[in-house]
């Protein structure tokens, strides 16, 4: 299919591959009627964008958002080179499914300072899927914080990296990330489609269970 | 709007929208879909909001997708998009229905949707 590069799009859209639908751009299917996000939470390096990479229907996109000028102050950019201005990226995905909903995954950096940003991401959406990294606990409780903070209901996906310094059991992790006891939490690797799916329909399940209607609310 | 070494736009966000920091109305969401009116646009568009409107010649866009494509700020699609549909040239609509995200219905489609996605 032909898709010249036109000025204003070359840059940003991916090159038409073969694993595109036609077109290969990112405007929306017809069918689309209601849009519904999912926020995946955690630190960096954590692997939301390879989940949201692994499910997405698109090549995940991005948009560099400002920081204010409060958290300039106390962002952290070693190891980031060459990085003139205070921005972050944030990485969203999209998965057409069937009955016209367009499910809408955003990689959300889950760090205090990056409070504005996460509010203004996480109005409307349905939940947080948070990403634990196995080898770094303690860098969730910021973001578990955050998704507390701003009740969205979540789910928590240990991602278990093989390089990890020791096994968790279920029950230390929960211990050690101070979970409810009705807070889902799966194992997932992220680069595995059905495994991240699961994941989030761990956290989709949870949604309609805690909604339903139930004889004591 | 193309790009130059280092990748960044020509245009920094903060002048793509002439200044302006906030949308003329009230809350375009990231998801809320953005559709091009089909009217022709007038002469002396100013270049950003030509960018959007040209953007959505082939099919609707969220504003988060029309920021990535543009690479700017979803800050600064708000106000172009707001400055569109104040001039009938592009046309907004909300991604769910209000107070629509705790509908069962809708959950259970988004369950049984992603359901599917495993077997195939």
């Amino acid at each position: 299919m032909a898709f010249a590069p036109s000025s204003t799009t070359s840059r940003t859209v991916r090159e038409v591959g073969e694993t595109s639908d036609a077109g290969g751009g990112i405007h929306l299917p017809d069918t689309a009627r209601d849009l519904v996000k999912i926020l995946v939470a955690g630190p960096f390096g954590v692997g939301k964008t390879t989940l949201i990479d692994s499910v997405s229907e698109i090549r995940p996109l991005h948009t560099e958002e400002p920081l204010s000028e409060a958290s300039a102050q106390v962002d952290d950019l070693a190891g980031v080179r060459d990085k003139s201005t205070t921005t972050v990226a944030v990485d969203f995905g999209r998965i057409s499914l069937p009955g016209g909903v367009v499910l809408y995954l955003f990689g959300t950096p889950g760090q205090q300072r990056f409070r504005a940003l996460w509010d203004d991401i996480a109005y409307g959406a349905l939940g947080a899927l948070v990403l634990v990294d196995s080898r770094r606990i303690d860098a969730s409780f910021d973001v578990l914080g955050l998704v507390e903070e701003s009740g969205l209901p979540y789910a928590v996906a240990f991602n278990p990296f093989p390089d990890a310094p020791r096994h968790y059991t279920e029950e230390q992790l929960r211990t050690a990330l101070d979970l409810d006891a009705d807070t889902p939490m799966v194992t997932c690797d992220a680069r595995d489609a059905d495994s991240s799916v699961d994941a989030l329909l761990a956290l989709v399940q949870h949604l309609i269970d805690r909604n339903a209607p139930e004889d004591d609310r | 709007m193309t790009g130059r070494r280092g990748g960044r736009p020509l245009v920094p966000a903060y002048l793509s929208t002439g200044g302006v920091a906030r949308p003329s109305r009230p809350h375009l969401e990231r998801l809320s879909v953005l559709t091009g009116a089909g009217t022709p646009a007038p002469a002396g568009l100013p270049a950003a909001q030509l960018a959007l409107l040209d953007a959505l010649d082939d099919g609707s866009l969220t504003v988060v997708e029309a920021a990535a494509l543009l690479r700017l700020p979803v800050s600064a699609v708000r106000v172009l998009a707001a400055e569109l549909i104040d001039r009938d040239l592009v046309l907004a609509r909300a991604p769910i229905p209000p107070a629509g995200r705790f509908d069962p219905d809708l959950l259970k489609r988004v369950a049984d949707g992603l359901r599917a996605l495993k077997h195939n």
